[in-house]
């Protein structure tokens, strides 16, 4: 469509990405508060829009730009093919929402501050465009790198406080580790050519060892950006550290790259997948999946809630590759275009999302300063703008109909229903037990949100201060509005998204749901066959808001309508303070209840004779000492053996020298 | 599907037997356990007449009557006699809870069904995918034996393993030769008689049925 | 869409909004018989609704804008849920639209609702029903969509008209899988009805109630939308048990001769049905609370050994 500008949609999007890093530079070196906020995140919104334009452009013609920058014999390549169209199609449409809703958010901040965090802001987004559009290792490393600096020093916006120090410690580490992994995966798939452009990669065929090295180097490093299990501990540290537009466009956008990562890996630069890396993916995605719900539905912060529901619906998107990756290599390759457009259709479902909740919290905690749910409450009477915002993207993260969450779900429940028989005795059995453990983890999403918007907005509220509170401001909720209109197009429209998705199945598994899908008009989703499957989510809304309307005024005509208030009825009880209600820990008990062997919780139970009885409860993280504990103690063991090589003296040093240049000397001859 | 009827019966039949070793599995009162053997007694001797009339051996027949006789009346009957005796109507605790149990069972099921899987598509009988699930029943009530605390549940268990045996054998071959089956059931019957001796020992020596307190007898 | 099949669809959504308290009413009549009492009549659930729309309405002075719309949210998602189900005639036009998993999702969309309304006043009531309503949930939906994934891979298609063909043509083929999957069915039903052995529809004591409890602050023509949607979500249910289990005598498209006789069937099936419930009320008693996650476990487990059983032993491989 840039085609009357002489552009090519690779134009536009390196011109997006020079322009967000002018406009990071230009908010450093301002200083101002009200120039930041009121023209520079606007203009990056505006930018945003570009991109996604670009990205929407770039899915039927892959363009190619190679920049004079870089190694001097690797210059930077780019390539803007249907898979990074798509992923930039997704990082332009969420960035739009959260710049808009940072022009209100970041209104009264110090100065100095704001102009950090206009810099870090921009040259993230920047760095996850360039890795969308990167078709060199190099290049890949370099933009990965500036994703993961600029993300951390968001991250401790706030540093003065020790715990976010902390979580953006550990968000550092972990991201290394993984960076390290993708370093090394790219390494091997170079395959001794030297040549690390992605061109070179794809037409490097690697014997079945080598790839599955490959794969496995790729799972573990964006795995570890990902948030998978085992590899998962800083997602709960760092999103809820975050302020919260980062928070949500870490969640919502970064997240997103390394599925990015793993689908352009295994998909487009590895040419043979084997199936047992599918069943490795979809095993993992499925623990990661119950994983996440099970710990959210205990939590009690808002932010940390939110940020183990993401590892939930990472885990489900891996899921989904996992299958598409079973399919493809048993050659049914429209099961593996259903299951790849599920999965892709989750990425951008979720950045919606998850978005839109983050967004929500931030301006919970700009009005009331608090996280803890214990403290909120009854939110929806003074802040009734933000409920509805917010309660549209509670129940679609909840997978209900007829909202976006739902369409994604569904496709992949397809997916693993219409799968005939698969060769492996083994694998014919994992199709009805991952789909039982799916439909698990999205049942008990539901509970998680219920717990989640209930607590916060709905009941009495649990703290004074709460009645008092003001309402969103007008820029975040435009920002959370965009975030609304998207969900309902994605969950009202699929079809139109479909046709779109499908240039990237097209690419990567050669096959496309577009022709099936709409054969029964734009109305019904219809992906493999009509009479097997169909879903018409506009019917569906526009039946329940018919029937809706229709009785109410049914009622109103022949009833009538009378109304009075009076105290609530409680089966007659006179008191009813705020602290009747659940609390948090009360909401999450049943679940903690079931599963407290999987959980580790600790527990301080008051006895009969205690004065002052107490009563506290934490779940921890048994991951954090089964995985984590032991590195760090080998870790430091290591450190302790190689700190002795330190002795302070200069002889010893000198010995060293020595002996390193005799072994060079030797090695030459 | 052209399946022949009488092969849908005792695919049912099969089906019936799997649910009920769920059920004792699951279940925590030892009345009902033993409810539930006895209706897993007369679900395999039908499932034995039924194959019976469908293979035109009279000798199942045999074996389905001594099925009825043995396991749905008189062994019931000596567990009842037996539980009454020993006051033991009380619910049956369980080392494990149920949820874990059951998700254990079901991974027992999908094993003893790979199990099965090459050897039913050897047998020429016409009930052949029923002998996974011949197997897994068998392991369930394993299971159950192992899981309980208590030692009538632990007999009942042993009992129930040798029921899914016998339908094992019912569907793969046709059933055992008569001798054999007669000797089973009467070592069945004595070791019923030997147990039940055995548990009013124990309840003298330690006053409950509880196995919990057999630990005492180490050496410590 | 033809016209006889815009009839059947309007036909069948009069017919559901009609029977589902003619069904409650059986349902308490079968068990006041059975318990020895006298009973108030088949027709006492319209006489209860006509008196409630009649009152007026006394909300609480917190309630908020979502508390007064979940009624009519409520009402619609079931109404829409009854109206889907093949009862009577294959032919409906807004099958299409919605298929099983989504016929779940609109049931999770009814709960959510009515947990969320119920956590709206503010009382230990409304919040513990709440709780214990997702608890009940999060393992009956996916128990249900296991049971209907059975019998969608049975009949190859998730959409409800191809299942009740496919089943109702096949020949009469006893499947295992199906029964673990009929007695998951049954339990769920029990469960996701507020039923005896998990929920008493009838009680007003807070150790035992899950659904009372949630509809705790609702008064005259919400409560009655509200127990009114409770009536069309239990016909919901009943026939889609009947689609699944005993599809027989459905009318097939624009087989108009059929009706009367579907019609006939499907009362025959629901009096059965109701009274077979009635019986296992009045027989059990009700679980402690901590044991309805073990019960919803079992009927969860079930109906993964049905799908599995049908991978593994039916499916030919």
């Amino acid at each position: 469509m840039f085609d009357q500008f002489g552009l090519l949609p690779i134009d536009v999007a390196l011109g997006v990405v020079a322009t967000w890093l002018m406009l990071g530079i230009a908010g450093l070196l301002l200083q101002n508060n009200r120039l930041a906020t009121q023209i520079i995140f606007p203009a990056g919104a505006v930018c945003s829009l570009a991109l996604a334009l670009a990205g929407v452009g770039g899915l039927s013609e892959t363009s190619v730009a190679i920049l004079p920058l870089g190694l001097p014999d690797l210059p930077f390549h780019l390539r803007m093919d249907a898979l990074s169209s798509f992923f930039l199609i997704l990082l332009g449409s969420a960035s739009i929402g959260i710049s808009l809703f940072s022009v209100g958010y970041f209104r009264n901040m110090a100065n100095d501050t704001v102009a950090l965090l206009t810099l870090e802001y921009h040259v993230f987004m920047a760095a996850m465009a360039l890795v969308f559009m990167a078709d060199d290792a190099y290049l890949f490393m370099v933009s990965w790198e500036s994703m993961a600096l600029s993300s951390y020093f968001l991250v401790t916006t706030n540093h003065e406080q020790p715990e976010v120090r902390r979580a953006g410690f550990l968000y550092l580490l972990i991201a290394h580790v993984g960076a390290i992994a993708i370093l090394m995966s790219f390494g091997v798939m170079q395959g001794g050519h030297g040549d690390y452009t992605f061109n070179t990669m794809r037409h490097t065929h690697l014997s079945s060892f080598w790839a599955s090295a490959t794969f496995l180097l790729a799972l573990f490093g964006f795995g570890a950006k990902a948030g998978i299990l085992p590899m998962h501990a800083w997602l709960p540290e760092a999103h809820p550290a975050a302020p919260s537009p980062v928070s949500a466009m870490m969640s919502g956008i970064m997240l997103k790259t390394a599925i990015y990562g793993i689908l352009r890996v295994s998909f487009d630069l590895l040419d043979a997948q084997m199936w047992w890396w599918g069943v490795l993916a979809l095993a993992l995605g499925l623990i990661t999946a119950l994983f996440g719900v099970f710990f959210a539905a205990v939590q009690v912060d808002m932010k940390r809630l939110l940020a183990y529901s993401s590892i939930e619906n990472i885990g489900i998107i891996l899921v989904g590759i996992g299958l598409t990756l079973i399919f493809h290599n048993f050659q049914k390759d429209a099961l593996a275009a259903l299951a790849l457009t599920a999965t892709l259709y989750h990425a951008l479902n979720h950045a919606f999302m998850k978005s839109l909740l983050f967004l929500g919290t931030g301006s919970i905690l700009h009005a009331t300063g608090e996280r803890q749910l214990g403290k909120l409450g009854g939110l929806i009477h003074t802040m009734p703008k933000l409920a509805l915002l917010m309660l549209v993207g509670a129940l679609a993260i909840a997978g209900l109909p007829p909202l976006n969450g739902f369409v994604s779900e569904w496709l992949l429940l397809q997916a693993f229903l219409l799968s005939p028989g698969l060769p492996h005795a083994y694998l014919n059995m994992l199709v009805p037990i991952a789909a039982a453990a799916l439909v698990l983890a999205a049942a008990l999403s539901g509970y998680v949100m219920v717990k989640f918007y209930g607590i916060i907005f709905l009941g009495q509220p649990r703290e004074e201060k709460l009645l008092h509170v003001h309402d969103a401001g007008i820029w975040e909720r435009i920002g959370m509005l965009c975030m609304v209109v998207a969900c309902f197009v994605l969950g009202l429209f699929p079809t139109f998204i479909i046709l779109q998705i499908d240039f990237v199945t097209e690419m990567l598994v050669h096959h496309s749901l577009g022709g099936s899908a709409l054969k029964h008009g734009w109305l019904l989703l219809t992906p493999i066959q009509a009479e097997r499957a169909s879903y018409g989510p506009l019917i569906l809304f526009f039946i329940i808001v018919a029937g809706g309307v229709i009785t109410s005024l049914t009622v109103k005509k022949y009833y009538h309508g009378r109304l009075r208030r009076g105290p609530a009825w409680d089966c007659g009880y006179p008191e009813q303070t705020s602290r009747m209600q659940d609390t948090a820990e009360g909401f999450g008990q049943p679940i903690r209840k079931i599963f407290e062997w999987f959980m580790g919780v600790v527990k301080q139970v008051p006895t009969p004779f205690d004065t002052h009885p107490h009563f506290h409860s934490e779940t921890h993280d048994r991951l954090w000492n089964l995985f984590y504990e032991p590195i760090k103690q080998l870790n430091e063991i290591i450190g302790i053996q190689v700190g002795k090589l330190q002795h302070g003296r200069i002889h010893i040093y000198l010995l060293y020298s020595f002996v390193t240049l005799l072994a060079l000397l030797a090695f030459i001859q | 599907m052209n399946i022949p009827f009488t092969a849908q019966i005792i695919n049912m039949c099969a089906a019936v037997l799997l649910l009920i070793a769920f059920a004792m599995l699951s279940q925590r009162r030892i009345l009902s356990l033993i409810n539930l053997f006895a209706m897993q007694g007369l679900v395999l001797s039908l499932s034995t007449a039924v194959v019976a009339y469908s293979s035109n051996q009279t000798h199942l027949y045999y074996s389905a009557g001594l099925t009825l006789l043995l396991k749905v009346l008189l062994l019931p009957w000596i567990l009842h006699l037996l539980i009454r005796k020993l006051n033991i109507k009380w619910d049956v605790e369980t080392m494990f809870n149920i949820p874990t149990i059951m998700l254990i069972g079901l991974a027992l099921v999908v094993f003893a069904f790979n199990l099965a899987a090459p050897i039913s598509q050897m047998a020429g009988t016409i009930t052949k995918s029923t002998l996974g699930i011949a197997m897994a029943s068998v392991l369930l009530s394993f299971l159950m034996m192992i899981t309980r605390s208590k030692a009538v549940p632990q007999v009942v268990g042993f009992l129930a393993m040798e029921n899914g045996l016998f339908f094992a054998a019912t569907s793969a071959t046709y059933g055992m030769p008569m001798v054999v089956e007669l000797g089973i059931a009467l070592d069945v019957l004595v070791g019923m008689f030997i147990l039940g001796i055995f548990f009013f020992q124990i309840r003298v020596a330690f006053d409950s049925l509880d196995l919990k307190h057999m630990e005492k007898l180490k050496e410590d | 869409m033809t016209y006889t099949a815009l009839f059947f669809q309007l036909l069948q959504n009069a017919l559901v909004l009609l029977v589902a308290p003619l069904l409650l009413g059986w349902i308490n009549q079968c068990r006041a018989l059975l318990q020895n009492r006298t009973g108030a009549g088949v027709l006492q659930p319209y006489r209860n609704l006509i008196k409630l729309f009649f009152k007026d309405a006394v909300l609480a002075e917190n309630a908020s804008p979502l508390f007064r719309a979940t009624p009519y949210i409520l009402f619609a998602c079931m109404w829409l849920a009854a109206a889907l189900v093949p009862v009577l005639a294959t032919d409906l036009p807004l099958s299409p639209a919605v298929d099983v998993i989504a016929l779940v999702g609109i049931f999770a969309l009814a709960r959510v609702f009515i947990s969320l309304a119920a956590m709206d006043i503010g009382t230990a009531f409304g919040s513990m029903g709440a709780r214990r309503e997702m608890l009940v949930g999060f393992l009956a939906e996916p128990a249900l969509l296991m049971v209907l994934f059975t019998a969608s891979t049975i009949s190859q298609s998730t959409s409800l008209i191809t299942i009740v063909e496919t089943l109702a043509h096949k020949q009469f083929v006893l499947y295992p899988s199906m029964t673990f999957a009929g007695v998951a069915f049954v339990m769920v039903l029990l469960a996701e009805n507020a039923r005896i052995p998990v929920d008493n529809p009838a009680t007003h004591l807070e150790l035992t109630m899950i659904h009372e409890a949630m509809i705790l602050e609702y008064s005259a023509r919400h409560l009655a939308l509200v127990e009114w949607a409770s009536a069309l979500k239990l016909l919901a249910y009943m026939t889609i048990g009947f689609a699944l289990f005993m599809p027989w005598g459905i009318a097939e498209s624009g087989d108009w001769k059929a009706v009367p006789l579907a019609l006939l069937l499907l009362f025959i099936k629901l009096m059965a049905g109701g009274a077979g419930l009635a019986l296992m009320e009045t027989l059990s008693a009700k679980m402690r609370i901590f044991r309805v996650p073990e019960f919803m476990g079992t009927a969860f487990l079930l109906a993964v050994l049905g799908l599995l059983t049908h991978f593994l032993l039916e499916m030919p491989a």
